[in-house]
C-alpha cells in the first residue's frame, strides 16, 4: 500500500505544480515510514518542504498556502500528533469554506491504526474526531489500488481531506498496482464480497479480518456480504442501505474504539433507513474503550479479529 | 525609517482614524438597541495601529485582522456596511450572516483572510501564505495582528519558530494593549517588552508608540520592506492601551482608574489632530469636510445595514463543502512554473551542516551564560541556517544508510529489503 500512497505523490506532483508536500523529516530522511523517498531529489527544497516540530504551524501554513490555489499535502509522522494540530484542523481548516467561502483544498495524511505494538500514542485511530467535523472529507482506505486512486482524488478536490494510512498494511498487502492515472471516487463504498445472509461493514486493515471471517462463515454456510466504506465522510449511505436491505443482517467491525465508533452512527442510519429490512438487532465488534496497549497480548485483546468476527456473526444467525 | 507621506497620505490617515472610531462609536449604539445579536469589541484607543500599519501595505499583500482591527479592514478597502451587517448577522454581510463581527474575508481583490476566535493561529497560515506568494514568484508580504493576550499560545510560537525558518515575509503586529480581558500585563509573563522574544526566534523586531499613527506607519513600512527584501519575519511591538472592556459587555472595574486617565491623555486621533495642525498639513475647514464626509458615509452605510434583511434559515444548511464549481481554485504563477518541475527542480537530498563544532565554545562560555543573567553574553546563533539543502553531489553509501537512527517498527533504512528496493522505485520516475 506504501508503494500505492507514494505513487499518488509523485504522478500528483508530476501533474501539477501547485502540488507541494510539508512535514516533518520527509525530505532528506524521506518521511519515518519513507513514503515520500526520493521526493526531495526529485522535486526540489521549494515544493516538498522539512519543517520543524510544529504541528499547528504546519497545518496552519498549508492552510494558507492553499488560499493562494497551492494544494499542500501535509504529512503528520504519526497521526496520533493530529491532537497537537486539532484547533487548526477543526477551527480554522473545516470551517473555512462554510464561514468566508475560502476553500481549503488540502491533504493531511498520516500512518494511523495499531497492531504493530505502537502503543498509546503510536496506534491511534482517530477518525470520528474527524468525521464529527462539517467541512472535512475522510479516507481510509484498506487497498492498495484505493489508497493510490483516493489519494489522487483528495489531492484534487476542492476540501480539505484526511487521509489515514493504516501502518499495518503499509507493507503487508502484496497486489498488481494497474499502470498510470486513476482514481478512485470519494464517498463511495466497495463491495468486496458478494453474500446473502448478513453483511459485514468494515474499512482499513479491518477489512482483511472480515474477509477471513467470511470465508470461515462461508464454510458453516453463512455467506456475508463484506462491503468496504473507504471514504468514512461522506458517508455512502446508499450502498450501506441497499446491502441491509438484501441481506436484513448488519455486522459493523471497526478497530476504532467502541463508544463513538462509526458503527453507532451506521446503525443510527440504518434504523432511519432501513428499520422494517432488519431480522435482528445490529451488532458491532470493535477495540476496546481503552487506550492502546502496548504489549501483545494486551494489544491482541484491545482489537478485533476474525474470530471475534465469527463469534459475532454466529451469534446473529441466531435471528 | 526613511518613509514620507504626502499631503493626501496624512488625511487618509486621519480619515481611517475617525472612521474607524464613528463606526464603532455607532455600532456601540446599535448594540445598546440591540441590533447587534452577538458581542461587539472596541479598539477606542487604539485605532492608530490597524490603520498605521494597514497602510504601509501594498493592494497585492495580504492582511489578516484580529477583533480590534477593524480600522486594517477599512484601509484595505472594505466598506462599512461590512463590518454593519456583520455584527447585524445580515444577509447582505460578507458571510451573509454565517459568521459576525471582523470574521470574514476576501482572497481574490483584497487579500484579507478571516480570523478565527482562537488566538495565534493566524501567524502559521500568514506564514503559509507568505510561502505560497514566494512559490508563486509574486514579491507579497503578509501582516497580521496579535495581542499580549494571544502572545503566550502555542500557535504564536509555534508559528513565528516556522516563520523564521523559512525567512516568510511575514510581519506581525504584537499589540501590547496591557490587558488580556481581564489579566493585567506583568501576570501574564515576566517579560517587559514582548519585542524581546524575537531573539527567541533569530528574527528581527522593534517597538513603536501605538498611539503615534506616523510612527506607527513608518515603522511598519520599514519592516514591511525588510519583510519583501527576503530578510524575513519582522515582529512590532506596539505599547498602547485598551480603554474599553475586552469586550461591550465587560465594564472594565479592574483597570485602575489612574491608567485610564494617563492613556486618555495620549488619545491617537487627538494626538494626530494636534500634529496635522501644528505642522500646517491642514485647517479647521479641511477637518470639518472630512468628518462631514465620514458621517455622511456612515449614515448611508448604516442604512444600508439596518435596512438589510436577515438570511434564510435554509440558508444554514449551504456551503459547508466547495462543490459542484462553487470555486475555481487556481494559482496566480509570476514565474516560469517549469522552475518547480523536473528536471529544474531536482537536487541531490543531502543536508550540509555548518557550525556544529560547538562544544569547545559552550565549555569556554559557559561561565559566561550563567553569569550572564538574561543570555546576554552567551554565544550569539549563527546568522546562517545551521542546515541547509545543496545541489552539490554527494557520495551516498550503503554506510550512509546503516547509521541512520532505527525508525520505529523496523521499516525504516536498517530495513534491508526496503534499502534494496529503494534503487528500482525511484529508477522507475
Amino acid at each position: 500500500m506504501l508503494e500505492g500512497i507514494r505513487q499518488a505523490i509523485f504522478e500528483e506532483m508530476d501533474r501539477d505544480p501547485a502540488v507541494v508536500a510539508l512535514g516533518e523529516d520527509i525530505g532528506v530522511y524521506g518521511g519515518a515510514f519513507k513514503v515520500t523517498e526520493g521526493l526531495l531529489a526529485r522535486f526540489g527544497p521549494e515544493r516538498v518542504i522539512d519543517a520543524p516540530i510544529a504541528e499547528t504551524a504546519i497545518v496552519g501554513a498549508a492552510c494558507g498556502m492553499s488560499y493562494l490555489g497551492l494544494r499542500p499535502i501535509v504529512e503528520m509522522q504519526f497521526i496520533d500528533f493530529i491532537a497537537c494540530c486539532f484547533n487548526q484542523v477543526t477551527n480554522f481548516v473545516a470551517k473555512s469554506h462554510y464561514r468566508w467561502g475560502a476553500p481549503v483544498p488540502m491533504v493531511l495524511r498520516g500512518p494511523s491504526g495499531g497492531g504493530v505494538h505502537g502503543g498509546p500514542f503510536h496506534s491511534a485511530n482517530p477518525e470520528m474526531y474527524f468525521v464529527h467535523t462539517p467541512g472535512l472529507k475522510v479516507v481510509y482506505p484498506s487497498t492498495a489500488r484505493d489508497a493510490k486512486g483516493l489519494l489522487k482524488s483528495a489531492v484534487r478536490d476542492n476540501n480539505p481531506v484526511l487521509f489515514f494510512e493504516h501502518k499495518f498494511l503499509y507493507r503487508r498487502i502484496k497486489e498488481e498496482l494497474p499502470e498510470g492515472d486513476f482514481t478512485e471516487p470519494l464517498g463511495k463504498a466497495a463491495v468486496r464480497r458478494e453474500g446473502s445472509d448478513l453483511t459485514i461493514l468494515s474499512y482499513a486493515a479491518m477489512m482483511y479480518p472480515a474477509l477471513e471471517a467470511a470465508e470461515l462463515l462461508a464454510s458453516e454456510g453463512i455467506e456475508a456480504e463484506v462491503i468496504d466504506l473507504r471514504t468514512l465522510l461522506p458517508l455512502d449511505r446508499e450502498t450501506i442501505l441497499a446491502s441491509v436491505k438484501k441481506t436484513n443482517k448488519l455486522l459493523i467491525v471497526h478497530e476504532d474504539t467502541r463508544t463513538g465508533g462509526i458503527a453507532g452512527e451506521i446503525a443510527a442510519l440504518v434504523c432511519e433507513g432501513a428499520f422494517e429490512d432488519l431480522d435482528g438487532p445490529i451488532a458491532r465488534v470493535t477495540a476496546l474503550d481503552t487506550p492502546t496497549p502496548y504489549s501483545p497480548p494486551l494489544e491482541e485483546h484491545f482489537l478485533p479479529n476474525a474470530a471475534k468476527i465469527v463469534a459475532a456473526a454466529r451469534e446473529m444467525a441466531r435471528y | 525609517m526613511t518613509a514620507t507621506l504626502t499631503r493626501q497620505q496624512y488625511l487618509d490617515l486621519y480619515y481611517y482614524m475617525q472612521l474607524n472610531r464613528q463606526l464603532e462609536e455607532r455600532m456601540v449604539r446599535l448594540f445598546r438597541q440591540n441590533k447587534i445579536v452577538g458581542g461587539l469589541y472596541s479598539s477606542l484607543g487604539q485605532e492608530a495601529i490597524p490603520v498605521g500599519t494597514a497602510y504601509a501595505l501594498e493592494p497585492r499583500d495580504w492582511l489578516a485582522p484580529m477583533i480590534r482591527n477593524i480600522g486594517a479592514l477599512l484601509v484595505k478597502g472594505f466598506k462599512p456596511r461590512d463590518i454593519f451587517t456583520q455584527h447585524m448577522a445580515k444577509y447582505t454581510s460578507p458571510t451573509f450572516g454565517k459568521d459576525g463581527t471582523s470574521h470574514f474575508g476576501d482572497l481574490k481583490v483584497r487579500h484579507t483572510v478571516s480570523p478565527i476566535s482562537m488566538l495565534g493561529d493566524l501567524i502559521p497560515v500568514m506564514t503559509g501564505v507568505a510561502m505560497a506568494g514566494r512559490y508563486l514568484g509574486q514579491k507579497i508580504v503578509t501582516l497580521t495582528w496579535i495581542g499580549d493576550g494571544g502572545s503566550s499560545t502555542g500557535a504564536f510560537h509555534e508559528g513565528l519558530i516556522f516563520a523564521a525558518q523559512q525567512r516568510a515575509a511575514l510581519v506581525l503586529v504584537l499589540e501590547n494593549n496591557q490587558w488580556a480581558y481581564s489579566t493585567p500585563v506583568s501576570r501574564q509573563s515576566p517579560v517587559k517588552d514582548f519585542a524581546e522574544r524575537a531573539r527567541g526566534y533569530g528574527i528581527q523586531s522593534r517597538i513603536v508608540d501605538g498611539n503615534d499613527v506616523v510612527a506607527v506607519y513608518k515603522t511598519a513600512k520599514d519592516a514591511v520592506e525588510e519583510a519583501r527584501a527576503g530578510r524575513g519575519p519582522v515582529l512590532i511591538e506596539v505599547k498602547t492601551m485598551r480603554m474599553k472592556g475586552h469586550a461591550q459587555h465587560d465594564p472594565a472595574e479592574y483597570v485602575p482608574k489612574e491608567m485610564f486617565e494617563y492613556w486618555k491623555a495620549r488619545d491617537p486621533i487627538a494626538l494626530y489632530e494636534k500634529y496635522l495642525t501644528e505642522n500646517k498639513v491642514w485647517d479647521a475647514k479641511t477637518k470639518s469636510e472630512i468628518d462631514a464626509r465620514i458621517e455622511r458615509e456612515l449614515d448611508e452605510e448604516q442604512k444600508f445595514a439596518e435596512e438589510s434583511p436577515l438570511p434564510p434559515p435554509e440558508l444554514a444548511e449551504q456551503g459547508v463543502y466547495c462543490e459542484e464549481g462553487c470555486h475555481t481554485i487556481t494559482a496566480e504563477w509570476q514565474r516560469p512554473k517549469e522552475e518547480v518541475m523536473p528536471p529544474r527542480s531536482s537536487v541531490e537530498a543531502v543536508w550540509r551542516v555548518d557550525g556544529f563544532e560547538v562544544a569547545e565554545k559552550l565549555t569556554n562560555g559557559s561561565k559566561q551564560a550563567v553569569s550572564g543573567g538574561n543570555g546576554s553574553k552567551s554565544p550569539k546563533p549563527s546568522a546562517r541556517p545551521a542546515t541547509k539543502v545543496t545541489a552539490k553531489p554527494a557520495a551516498k553509501s550503503d554506510d550512509d544508510t546503516a547509521s541512520a537512527p532505527r525508525v520505529p517498527f523496523g521499516r525504516g533504512p536498517k530495513d534491508k529489503s526496503l534499502r534494496q528496493a529503494a534503487p528500482q522505485k525511484q529508477g522507475r520516475r
